[in-house]
């Protein structure tokens, strides 16, 4: 018997900054409740809209693999890395943080609002060395079939190097000192300045992701990119009636289903947009599509971290 | 009532996210900071004034962590020593909060 965890998208935390709208499905910023602190290593899942020309000046991050899935407009996102890129609907973006990171991100519009999914994983490994990469994603790929986002292993991720962009710090033991200016939503965090060693790991090499990797669910295994965690994050827009069986693809792994647009049917229980449900102690379970061009992300994670 | 406020030291490498992290805590009111960026500087700043919670954030290892754990509870065992996640931003009221939350 799976064991289920349902969050309705309005009992979900929510802040409305002007500027920034966000509700939080886990507990984050001011919004605490014991109840709802994480689902196994997922840890935090936002869905955030910004207005347009404002955004996150620049911040630390530090051991946490962040995941940003913009569904409307775009973000422009800049590191202490280097990377000065605009990440749109249609694409992923995936910071591993590890020693630290400082980045803004920016709505890519002066004048419409953008909406992105900022999902938060706890690492496997810590103090790795910063990473960045930003995937371009087929929608054809992902209609009535799961299409996979993220894998834990290096290998899994897109063969076609032109669809990804980014890279770690250097792996010769030296990031580039890079003074990091910018203005932001509410005069803090200005004008950091931010420079440190790397310890020389963390480059893009292959990595024992674990065992017991299926090829289920319809998705193949060279998709998307990967994060450090044994975590398999998948999408889909499926039809009205479509049905799958998603099968966990770890053992000790639980799923997030988080309905992005449209209802679905999930383990027995009805799902609306933003809804969202946690099944652990389970092989499989079905999710049946009810109304047409409904969008759903599944993330397969740990219940428990064992740091590697 | 005690108007004496809640000690947490922030213990990591990086100077810079270690700053931030002072700032957020002592924006808090009711909570005030030390930092320190290396196991030394934690154990001095422990031996000049008694935190309830530190937070162990980036630089520091698992193994570390355990370490400076030991040696703070053998001079206050009360002292809770936890990860700390995401360099600052999002979580570190929140891990604060739970810590209290469980000390109830």
């Amino acid at each position: 018997m799976s064991r289920t965890i349902l969050h309705k998208a309005n009992t979900r935390g929510h802040a409305d900054h002007g500027w920034l709208d966000s509700f939080h499905t886990f507990s984050f910023a001011g919004y605490y409740n014991p109840d709802r602190v994480q689902f196994g290593t997922l840890r935090v899942l936002n869905d955030d809209r910004i207005e347009g020309g404002r955004g996150f000046g620049a911040h630390p991050h530090d051991n946490m693999e962040i995941i940003s899935i913009p569904l409307e407009g775009g973000l422009v996102h800049e590191d202490n890395l280097g990377h000065k890129q605009v990440t749109s609907a249609g694409e992923i973006q995936v910071m591993s943080t590890g020693q630290g990171v400082f980045h803004s991100e920016y709505n890519s519009s002066k004048d419409k609002p953008a909406s992105f999914l900022q999902i938060w994983v706890f690492p496997n490994k810590l103090n790795v060395t910063p990473r960045y990469e930003q995937v371009s994603i087929d929608p054809a790929k992902g209609h009535n079939r799961l299409q996979q986002l993220i894998s834990p292993r290096a290998d899994h991720a897109a063969a076609s190097g032109k669809d990804k962009t980014g890279s770690t710090a250097a792996s010769d033991g030296a990031w580039q000192d890079k003074a990091f200016s910018t203005a932001t939503s509410d005069g803090a965090w200005q004008d950091k300045a931010f420079s440190t060693a790397t310890s020389g790991d963390g480059t893009l090499e292959s990595r024992d992701g674990g065992s017991a990797m299926t090829s289920g669910n319809g998705a193949a295994l060279t998709e998307g990119t990967w994060i450090y965690q044994d975590a398999w994050f998948s999408s889909g827009r499926f039809d009205e009636g479509k049905e799958e069986t998603y099968t966990i693809r770890k053992q000790g792994n639980g799923a997030y289903v988080f309905v992005i647009k449209g209802s679905f049917e999930v383990d027995g229980q009805q799902l609306a947009a933003r809804d969202g449900l946690g099944i652990s102690d389970t092989d499989a379970f079905v999710f049946r599509s009810l109304e047409p061009g409904s969008e759903l992300l599944i993330m397969d994670v740990p219940m428990q971290n064992k740091l590697q | 009532m005690s108007n004496e406020k809640l000690q947490i030291m922030a213990v990591g490498r990086v100077e810079a996210i270690m700053q931030v992290v002072e700032r957020l805590i002592n924006s808090h009111e009711g909570w005030e900071a030390t930092i320190a960026l290396s196991e030394a500087e934690a154990l001095a700043a422990f031996e000049q004034r008694r935190m309830s919670i530190v937070l162990v954030g980036a630089g520091f290892s698992a193994e570390d962590e355990e370490s400076l754990r030991n040696k703070l509870q053998e001079i206050e065992p009360t002292v809770i020593v936890t990860r700390h996640y995401g360099g600052g931003s999002g979580l570190l009221e929140n891990e604060i909060l739970g810590i209290l939350q469980m000390r109830k």
